[in-house]
């Protein structure tokens, strides 16, 4: 379907679409069997501007929002919801600088970020606090101009890999949801330290470790936004990157789809192609339609949330929810329709079902997302 | 350092076809591309731009449809493009074609290094690069593999030959033409693309190069293509060894029964 981009719009799915085809698709078994991290496939993302699609021209982006993020992020997940994370994680852990830091932080760290020169990542899960963020353990300290922080950052992804991290820690207890304070932590500073690298069923060329802090010191205005508003910049960082989550699931379903297709036309049984079969045709339908609404979907939400930066946890959680759920359906389907070769780790599709699982888990897993929508409801009923 | 790069336009080698009649090759409905080994030397120019500072400007001989490669070539790091364009140029060999280039390349005049891809893949003779060095009067370097370093006045490449390499210095300004083993030609960046969405091409007609009519397009060409084929390879090869008096006595040996 025609979704009448803009010329530079579809400049960035056009860039996108050939490192997908020309990079990441020919390296994508290879990067899932030895769990590499994609290091030369990022680096010509970065070479070709992506890192800063959703950066401001003033830090040295290219000035787009959520939607400019989203179409690149759909190619590259076609061929690789590894490759798209591991690109993906680095946004998501550059928006809480960009959403709350200060002029200085952003000076320092996005045109960094923006050239791809360093990468990012974002640190909430521990081991207790997973889909419940009161849980958090990790704790910062003012000591004279450094504050010391503690505690145990659990599957961060990029870690190990990432230059630049963002932290949320409890500054104060006593204060509840108002007692975590989020900081910018570097590789090099003191104290700071990985865990292993956690063996995972899918988007096995992520990078997923632990972040440990032992008496990690670092300066005092490393502070992102004001003391205490740690969580508020948490929301605001999962509203605005939830849909390029979304769109991963509408990526990798299109992937799916296309090798089902490809190989319906070229299995024969029975005598005829297997395309030619209406209950093999229904499937494909069926995959088709739900791609489809996906798209138009997480689209409408990403253009939804670049017009409106205070009412955006809603649209975000839907479209999450939809296309990620969508996403593991239609990658079943994929393994179905490829059926026994589909299962094997010849073809893509089983890689892609494997893959399609954490889309349902992380940045807020499905529940939660529609417990985020289900308080939305109650609130907007509520004020009409 | 400013750097010219000269890159063709040509069929998509999956189609390419030859008309039965003229024995030149029909481009009629096959997709043009920029001839691959080009995209090599315009990389490698980007890359000496990035180390080095400088410029990179694209040059092509061909009809006005090339102006949409020459953007692409902007769009992978190319600074400036100039489309020499006339119908006076067509039919050109490759006599006429350096000829050509060269008058071109004399109005840009302000040059450090001109790279050019070893051959084209429609023609395939691998003579305009070496044709365009004489015509400039500036050291030529063919099948270069790698840049290794360069100051102001010289340049040191490694040329690939069958057997290794050659290490050779040249001074400034010359002409290299690049084998494939050089780089990994870059993907657009964005950019890039909106830059060669907006940018000027020159465009520069046989009257602004100041050309000799008599020696531009099928008029200045020596050559007439008589008949197109594949050679056949026959023939044995010997490689001689030992000092070269040793040599030259072992080839006479091996000549004069044929005398």
């Amino acid at each position: 379907m025609d979704y009448f981009l803009s010329e530079e719009q579809q400049m960035i799915v056009d860039v996108a679409r050939q490192i997908t085809d020309e990079m990441i698709v020919p390296q994508r078994a290879e990067l899932d069997e030895t769990e590499d991290y994609p290091r030369d496939i990022l680096a010509a993302i970065a070479k070709a501007d992506l890192y800063g699609l959703y950066i401001p021209e003033e830090y040295g982006g290219l000035g787009g929002g959520c939607f400019d993020i989203v179409l690149a992020l759909e190619q590259f997940a076609r061929g690789c919801t590894g490759v798209a994370t591991a690109f993906a994680a680095s946004a998501l852990g550059a928006y809480p600088i960009l959403i709350s830091g200060s002029e200085e932080l952003k000076q320092k760290y996005m045109p960094l970020i923006a050239s791809g020169e360093k990468l990012a990542a974002f640190a909430l899960t521990e081991a207790n606090a997973g889909s419940d963020a009161s849980g958090i353990q990790t704790t910062a300290v003012l000591d004279g101009d450094e504050w010391v922080l503690n505690g145990t950052k659990q599957w961060i992804t990029n870690a190990g890999e990432a230059q630049i991290y963002t932290v949320i820690a409890i500054t104060d207890k006593s204060k509840g949801p108002r007692g975590a304070t989020m900081f910018v932590v570097e590789d090099t500073d003191p104290g700071f330290s990985y865990g292993v690298k956690e063996k995972k069923l899918g988007i096995r060329c992520s990078s997923t470790r632990e972040l440990i802090f032992k008496d990690c010191r670092i300066p005092k205005d490393r502070v992102i936004g004001r003391i205490g508003m740690g969580f508020i910049t948490v929301m605001k960082t999962l509203d605005q990157s939830r849909p390029g989550i979304a769109i991963l699931g509408v990526g990798l379903g299109q992937g799916a789809l296309d090798e089902a297709v490809v190989y319906a036309k070229q299995r024969v049984q029975f005598g005829k192609p297997i395309i030619s079969f209406q209950a093999v045709q229904h499937i494909l339908a069926d995959m088709a339609i739900q791609i489809e609404a996906g798209r138009a979907l997480v689209y409408s939400a990403a253009k939804h949330i670049d017009a409106h930066k205070n009412d955006m946890s809603k649209a975000s959680s839907i479209c999450k929810v939809f296309a990620t759920d969508m996403a593991m359906k239609v990658t079943t389907d994929a393994v179905q329709v490829l059926a026994g070769y589909g299962y094997m780790r010849e073809y893509p599709v089983e890689k892609m079902m494997r893959d399609a699982k954490i889309l349902q888990i992380y940045e807020g897993t499905n529940q939660i997302q529609r417990n985020v929508i289900g308080q939305e409801l109650n609130k907007e009923y509520t004020r009409s | 350092m400013k750097i010219i790069v000269c890159v063709k336009q040509v069929p998509d080698a999956k189609d390419v076809r030859l008309d039965p009649k003229t024995n030149t090759l029909s481009r009629e409905g096959v997709q043009a591309i920029m001839n691959p080994y080009d995209r090599h030397a315009l990389e490698e120019a980007v890359r000496l731009k990035e180390q080095h500072g400088g410029t990179v400007t694209v040059v092509s001989m061909g009809p006005p449809q090339a102006e949409e490669m020459l953007r692409e070539a902007v769009s992978c790091g190319a600074d400036e493009a100039v489309l020499v364009s006339d119908r006076a140029f067509a039919g050109a060999d490759t006599w006429a074609t350096t000829y050509t280039l060269s008058q071109a390349i004399k109005k840009i005049d302000d040059f450090d290094l001109i790279l050019c891809g070893k051959q084209a893949i429609d023609g395939d003779t691998a003579q305009v690069g070496p044709g365009l060095a004489e015509r400039l009067d500036i050291p030529f370097v063919a099948y270069v593999r790698k840049i290794n370093d360069c100051t102001a006045n010289t340049i040191r490449a490694e040329r690939l030959m069958d057997d290794g390499y050659d290490l050779l210095e040249v001074p400034l300004p010359a002409l290299f033409t690049v084998v494939k083993e050089i780089n990994e030609p870059r993907i657009p960046s964005l950019k890039g693309k909106m830059k060669a969405k907006k940018i000027d091409i020159t465009k520069m007609t046989a009257v602004d190069i100041e050309a000799d009519p008599e020696q531009l397009g099928l008029k200045g060409s020596t050559t007439q293509v008589v008949r197109v084929f594949s050679p056949e390879l026959k023939g044995e090869r010997a490689m001689l060894a030992g000092t070269p008096s040793e040599q030259v006595a072992q080839l006479y040996e091996k000549l004069s029964p044929l005398l």
